[in-house]
């Protein structure tokens, strides 16, 4: 049965691909990922169109540090890297293994989440800078934002499944879970890295 | 067995039943009742519009009245009938002509129809304390400026409804591509299937930009943002373009499930396979890839410079192309056929014409420099109704004539089907002709009255009697329905001698639609049985245990959760109060999705032995 524990002798090749219900769940989160580009697509479509909208309020070029943004991009770079080793212990149903990396990847996430608290924090306590300032504000917050929210609820969804099957192994129900996450996590990564581009080094330089 | 059972349950019982399935057919028909509520919702705001038009400076109801009446009829015709009556037939149907068992994630389909009722109740709630009145469009900066809660309702209510459309797309997509019966290739499925699946693809990739338009003029509204904020920097202008990329889709999203019922409908009538499949679903295809290049062409006025308006007028009318194919393909599907004409043929044949003038209208207003003349005038309103009534509403109302033994084990009345008809088909001329001309006069549309002699009085009052015959048809087909429920005798097998899948299953459709699950030998996989003397199809498998989903009352809840948290959003800057609803109702939705998360579901499985038992 698909919630007994994964041992040698029945391990698939793919466990996460196993049963149907793991086929439909690994393709439904590559369409929502679909989705989610298009989504990520109009908000960056909105801040390139304000953001020189400063309105008199401090431009991007004043506002940028790239120091901790070089610091979050490694966080959450890492933190990606992380997820894939653990989907590779996945794969070879070592079970230890994939949580512990999976909960390395979980604290990444955390420190890149801090990280962006605290660039927030700054910018409105010593600049002024908030979501309310200006055009630019509004579409810089709502698209780094987004981002963030969805940093977040990927760490609120990896803790409720490191939590719920902590005590339980593998099996084919829980595998293709885990690998939807991962997939979720590298996807919130590669939004990260457009933010870091057209955001970031593109405000400062552009 | 089955429906013995069913005659002695309690009205608690059924109601708990529809509350928590999560059965593919069940939710169709949740869909088709609520998408034909909000239907009926939106034809009285349309008689009222008609009726305050019926006569120059007419004073039936008041301007700001007026305004709520034509945002409202809009909204609720698009987002919450049209659409919902479509995701019903294609979650009645899909599965079955697929040869799927239920669709891929039936939690999530039972999500997203309580999504889409809730986020129809939220916009409608608002007439309680002024509806919304900014046009169906809600062009900023009227919208955000717009006093009153009415436009924070529209927000909320299409952003609640909308994430249903999303996954109900999704969950269409998946399960086309995963679960299709052993022999359904791509190439054999039926054009509905086809455009389903087509239309999600449409649905997945154009609701995004909805919702972040959404997300923006809600941040404006509501938490001061400025976006669309000029004095700050912002510009109105974005908001058009997120609507528009969106929304142009979205007339797709309407239309082509209707074309894939029209190809269903002309070749079980005309007994004949339909002509040129492989065109069809191309033209499909690429009705769909150029659907997401033409968005600014409601915005030809807005400024965008020659170049841009050129290129958006010649991506438009290419869509033309695909298009005409697909008529010729009916009309030749049609032509040497052995014919039978019935209420479903009635409103496919009707399509042809009707659907033809909108379209050649579409490319008249499509012709930028033209557009001018065109734009904001009646015009305009008489092009997209040819298109979304005889289009989207004649295909909904054939495929219901046409699925209704399916769905409801019983078929229409004929007589009362051609009634209403022939009453809705001549009132929709009468009502919409007439409108080319009052626009091509200088009528502009969303005007709360007009003034005598300048020549609109004759064509407003026949278009307002026209309106009056389409609204003796709908109600001579809600008559029908009620009526063949209570005395309807229970309909045969395969009443049409149709050709494809879902007319193969037993009648009525047991929950675990197939037995076995069938073996696909081509195209119109029912016709090749017949033809060849079989009459039912080959099994692909033996009789074995079938895996069925369990259904739950979460959906349920998670959408009251989040209904409960849009009226603590639309409400926190009047009352502090409000915010035990905002975070009372996020608190609630989430709890459900953690419980989902955390609570293992395998389902149950229907044993070989009752299968067995249970005699075809």
């Amino acid at each position: 049965m698909a919630d007994h524990s994964l041992t040698p002798e029945n391990m698939p090749q793919h466990p996460e691909k196993a049963t149907l219900e793991g086929k439909n769940k690994f393709l439904g989160l590559w369409f929502f990922l679909g989705g989610e580009t298009v989504l990520f697509a109009s908000l960056f479509g909105t801040y390139l169109a304000l953001k020189n909208s400063t309105a008199g309020g401090p431009s991007s070029q004043e506002l940028f540090g790239l120091e901790l943004v070089f610091l979050m991009t490694m966080l959450l770079l890492t933190s990606s890297l992380t997820s894939v080793y653990a989907m590779y212990h996945m794969k070879n149903n070592n079970f230890k293994k994939m949580m512990l990396w999976l909960g390395i990847t979980g604290l990444l996430g955390v420190g890149f989440l801090g990280c962006e608290i605290y660039e927030f924090y700054h910018y409105i306590h010593s600049f002024e800078f908030t979501f309310r300032s200006s055009a630019f504000g509004s579409a810089f917050y709502t698209l780094v934002g987004f981002h963030g929210g969805h940093v977040l609820f990927g760490l609120c969804w990896l803790s409720a499944l490191m939590i719920r099957n902590a005590k339980r192994g593998l099996n084919l129900y829980n595998a293709p879970k885990f690998n939807t996450f991962s997939l979720y996590w590298h996807f919130i990564d590669v939004v990260w890295v457009f933010i870091f581009t057209v955001v970031y080094l593109m405000g400062k330089v552009g | 067995m089955s429906t013995a059972i069913a005659q002695k349950r309690s009205f608690a019982a059924v109601l708990w039943d529809y509350l928590t399935t999560v059965d593919h057919k069940k939710i169709g028909k949740l869909y088709l009742y609520g998408g034909g509520f909000f239907f009926l919702l939106g034809g009285i705001e349309a008689m009222i519009i008609r009726i305050q038009l019926i006569k120059p400076e007419n004073d039936f109801i008041s301007a700001g009245l007026y305004n709520e009446m034509i945002t409202m009829h809009g909204t609720t015709m698009i987002f919450f009938a049209a659409m919902p009556l479509l995701l019903g037939l294609m979650n009645a149907v899909m599965p079955l002509q697929i040869g799927a068992r239920d669709v891929a994630f039936p939690f999530v389909n039972a999500l997203g129809f309580w999504l889409f009722l809730f986020g129809g109740i939220m916009l409608n709630v608002s007439w309680l304390t002024g509806a919304p009145d900014a046009g169906w469009t809600g062009y900023a900066p009227l919208s955000t400026l717009s006093p009153g809660h009415g436009v924070d309702y529209y927000v909320l209510g299409l952003q609640i409804s909308g994430a249903g459309t999303l996954m109900g797309g999704i969950n269409f997509l998946v399960t086309i591509v995963n679960m299709r019966a052993p022999g359904m290739t791509f190439m054999r499925m039926p054009l509905f299937s086809w455009t389903t699946f087509v239309a999600s693809v449409l649905i997945l990739f154009a609701f995004p930009a909805l919702t972040v338009g959404l997300f923006l003029m809600m941040f404006d509204r509501m938490f001061g943002s400025a976006f669309f904020d000029v004095a700050l920097g912002g510009n109105s202008i974005i908001w058009q373009h997120l609507f528009w990329i969106f929304g142009h889709p979205e007339v797709y999203i309407l239309i082509l499930p209707a074309f894939g019922i029209f190809s269903e409908i002309f070749a079980t009538f005309s007994k004949k396979r339909l002509f040129g499949y492989t065109a069809m679903v191309f033209a499909t295809i690429l009705i769909a890839f150029l659907g997401f290049m033409v968005w600014a062409h409601h915005m030809f006025t807005v400024g965008m410079g020659p170049v841009a308006n050129s290129i958006f007028a010649v991506a438009t009318m290419a869509i033309a192309v695909p298009t005409g194919i697909k008529i010729f393909n009916w009309l030749l599907t049609l032509w040497g056929g052995n014919i039978t004409i019935n209420s479903a043929m009635l409103w496919s044949l009707a399509f042809i014409p009707s659907f033809t003038i909108g379209g050649m209208t579409g490319v008249m207003v499509a012709t930028s420099v033209a557009d001018y003349q065109y734009h904001d005038t009646y015009f305009v309103i008489a092009h997209f109704h040819y298109v979304i009534v005889g289009g989207t509403v004649f295909g909904i109302l054939a495929a219901l004539h046409y699925w209704w033994p399916l769905m409801f084990n019983r078929i229409l009345n004929e007589k009362l089907g051609k009634l209403a008809f022939w009453t809705f088909f001549i009132g929709f001329h009468l009502t919409f002709f007439i409108q080319h001309f009052l626009g091509l006069m200088g009528m502009p549309r969303r005007y709360w009255v007009f003034l005598k002699n300048q020549e609109l009085d004759l064509g407003n009052l026949i278009s307002s009697i026209g309106a009056f015959f389409m609204a003796f048809g709908v109600i001579v087909f809600v008559i029908n329905a009620i009526y063949s429920g209570i005395k309807g005798k229970p309909a045969p097998h395969d009443p049409w001698d149709a050709r494809t899948l879902e007319w193969a299953v037993a009648t009525p459709v047991p929950h675990y639609n197939f037995k076995q699950l069938p073996l696909v030998r081509g195209l119109d996989p029912l016709w090749i049985e017949k033809t060849e003397g079989n009459g039912k199809l080959t099994p692909a498998e033996p009789i074995g245990d079938i895996h069925m989903p369990n259904g739950s009352i979460l959906p349920f809840i998670m959408s009251v959760g989040f209904f409960i948290a849009g009226l603590g959003f639309i409400y926190h800057m009047d009352n502090n109060l409000a915010y035990i609803l905002l975070f009372g109702g996020m608190a609630l939705a989430l709890v459900c999705m953690l419980i989902r998360s955390l609570k293992d579901d395998h389902g149950y499985h229907i044993h070989k032995e009752e299968l067995e038992r249970e005699a075809d």
